[in-house]
């Protein structure tokens, strides 16, 4: 056992593969000898080199669309972008080519690439800097979506995202990236598996990311008043673990679902149309969602705070429906 | 140079192979029998058979909308094309890509693509693999002139001259992005001017003439092979088709149609092949003779091809995930 801060459990996760799969190669701005702009690949270039760490221009087309032409030809491409926000200058490339190459060609082309993306408010980054743009690929056939909140799920996860011979979009929170955690075992964590992080009868968050960290406060602080709240992490958003979702509703009959997105159009909204559709008649109130709220990422610490949902708006929600 | 007789003929065969592939899908989505878009090769087939004939099967060639030409020269199957074509379950894609999304994998072609611009950066990702794995393999990259304008193209150039990566991007300037004249989308006459700007090697050749092509492209694929990083080969062309059929082209002035149709490959190469003594009358008939029969064979072999169970339409989403993609 030891414990790593969630960086670090990136960094092992991508390390792991490299060591033994020649073809696992990791590209991005600045992921050389620079390490990173958040420092995760830091001494993964002394360790493999510049052939397989590789510096990339500022091009996110280019850089999408590399991980996609050498999955296409049998590298396992790990593809960095600076922050999740510039995924918009990419998207082509993930949307109408990695994830549907397969497909559009009858099953014939393995896509096996992740694609790392930064994301998330806190760090007075502003609009462009700031966002999680989920809710985006989850829409999308032929992508897996992952956002692991603790390292030991980092580090699992990146295994899976790695072995997955699909495109996998890989969130990363950033203020998340510090965080320490025990990290029991190298092994892979099956995508589309989420996680009861906090047992309890009463209702259940359901959320990903930082906001378990967030739910599990609330929970904690509502225990004290005998009330008992089960925290889920669904670590993965696509595909998703809909027989837990189940059976957290089955035993609380409570659902309230966390995101830090924006709320309006965000994964918290097919999350509860799933359980509307699928478990309607376990629940005795109704869906309740806490989201960003519905406006850019502002700057000013206090509004960037104001933007971000808190354990006071997780805690009015779980009491509305308590 | 001096270009073997033998692969004069070679090239021959497959432009006219081509030629009637076009021909025949431009009757059959008039007649209904080919759904959705389908962008001719006719003017330009002069370009593809002789890049590809610098490849082996072990090469890579990313393609376009207008891909028939590139698939076709790389080694495609033309019976699972035009299956693809009629939408066939047994067609290249199972049915699932058409005209615009043949790929064939083991034939090196990562796919033409319904995204203009989007090849150029997929090629350098199979450049990345190559020079990651060491081996001698190239990437061909085909695209439109109208497709040097996208941010793509820029990034990927530049992407490509960094690293030196062993492609070569094979402009077809037709002139044209659909109504949009080249002298009206971009100031420069000579698209290989761009290369200057990656410091790469920008080569302006008549489109064509196969063997001007070949010329270039040979050099420009050693040069990949060797090493020495990517080559920005402009092919100077005309299509003599609607950008899509169905598009009458009336924004193509009367005169320049005229001018370019003087300057059809087909008739050209077939006349200079005769004329030096590589093809006499009667073979040249022969070839296109049996290029029409091998067309015919595929038309026949596609229409008794079935069409999808509507069931399939879930699988190849994921490799692993049916069920869900199943709900609705
Ligand atoms: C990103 C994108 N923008 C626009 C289109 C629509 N479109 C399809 S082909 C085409 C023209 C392309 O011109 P060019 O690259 O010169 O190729 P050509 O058709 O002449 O072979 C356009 C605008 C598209 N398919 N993709
Ligand atoms: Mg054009």
């Amino acid at each position: 056992m030891s414990t790593m801060t969630f960086l670090e459990a990136l960094r092992e996760g991508m390390s792991i593969r490299m060591r033994t799969d020649p073809n696992v190669v990791l590209f991005g701005e600045d992921v050389g000898a620079f390490g990173g702009c958040f420092g995760v690949s830091a001494g993964m270039f002394a360790e493999f080199g510049a052939e397989r760490v590789r510096d990339t221009p500022i091009s996110e087309g280019a850089i999408v669309g590399c991980a996609v032409g050498a999955a296409a030809t049998g590298l396992r491409p790990i593809a960095e972008l600076m922050f999740c926000d510039f995924l918009t200058v990419g998207m082509d490339q993930l949307v109408n080519q990695a994830a549907k190459m397969r497909y559009m060609f009858g099953g014939k082309i393995s896509m096996p690439m992740v694609l790392r993306l930064p994301a998330g408010a806190g760090t007075g980054a502003a609009a462009q800097h700031s966002q999680s743009l989920e809710a985006w690929v989850t829409h999308v056939p032929g992508l897996k979506v992952v956002y692991p909140s603790s390292p030991q799920d980092a580090l699992g996860l990146m295994l899976a995202a790695i072995d997955d011979d699909n495109p996998v979009v890989f969130f990363e929170h950033k203020l998340l990236l510090g965080v320490k955690g025990e990290v029991d075992s190298k092994e892979p964590i099956p995508i589309g598996k989420g996680k009861v992080v906090r047992e309890g009868k009463d209702v259940s968050i359901i959320t990903y990311g930082k906001q378990v960290y967030d739910s599990l406060a609330v929970a904690e602080a509502l225990a004290k008043e005998g009330v008992e709240v089960e925290v889920v992490d669904l670590r993965s958003l696509y595909p998703l673990d809909k027989d837990l979702i189940g059976e957290t509703i089955a035993k609380t009959h409570k659902a309230v679902i966390v995101t830090e997105a924006v709320k309006r159009g965000g994964y918290g909204g097919e999350i509860s149309a799933i359980i509307a559709e699928e478990f309607f008649d376990q629940l005795d109130a109704p869906i309740v969602r806490v989201g960003g709220l519905n406006t850019p990422v502002p700057f000013s610490p206090v509004l960037e705070q104001y933007f971000i949902p808190n354990d006071k708006d997780i805690m009015q929600a779980v009491r509305s429906v308590l | 140079m001096a270009i073997a007789k033998d692969l004069m003929r070679d090239l021959y065969k497959q432009m006219r192979l081509i030629r009637e592939f076009e021909s025949a899908a431009q009757r059959l989505f008039a007649s209904g029998k080919i759904p959705g878009f389908v962008h001719l090769y006719i003017g330009e087939e002069a370009i593809a058979p002789a890049v590809c004939a610098c490849l082996t099967d072990e090469d890579y060639i990313t393609s376009t909308h207008r891909g028939h030409g590139h698939v076709l020269a790389k080694g495609a199957d033309i019976k699972l094309m035009m299956a693809e074509l009629f939408g066939k379950a047994t067609g290249y894609c199972k049915g699932k890509g058409g005209s615009m999304h043949i790929a064939d994998r083991d034939k090196g072609i990562l796919g033409a693509n319904g995204i203009v611009g989007a090849g150029h950066c997929i090629s350098c990702g199979a450049g990345l693999s190559i020079k990651v794995k060491g081996t001698d393999q190239v990437c061909v990259c085909f695209f439109g002139d109208g497709s040097t304008n996208q941010g793509t193209f820029h990034e990927s150039l530049n992407m490509a001259s960094i690293w030196k990566l062993p492609i070569v991007f094979v402009c077809e300037n037709n002139h044209y992005g659909i109504s949009m004249s080249q002298d009206r989308h971009q100031a420069i006459k000579d698209i290989a001017d761009r290369g200057a700007s990656y410091n790469i090697p920008g080569i302006s050749v008549d489109g064509n003439d196969p063997l001007a092509v070949y010329e270039a492209a040979s050099e420009a694929v050693r040069r990949a092979r060797e090493g020495k990083g990517p080559t920005l080969l402009e092919c100077k062309t005309y299509r003599q088709r609607g950008h899509f059929e169905g598009d009458p082209g009336t924004y193509k002035p009367k005169e320049e149609q005229a001018g370019w149709l003087s300057k059809d490959p087909l008739p050209l190469f077939a006349a200079f092949l005769v004329e030096n003594n590589v093809l006499t009358q009667d073979e040249i008939k022969a070839i296109d003779d049996s290029a029409l029969a091998e067309i015919e064979a595929a038309i026949e072999f596609a229409d008794a091809q079935p069409i999808p169970e509507v069931e399939s339409a879930v699988v190849d989403v994921y490799s692993d995930i049916i069920e869900e993609v199943r709900s609705r």
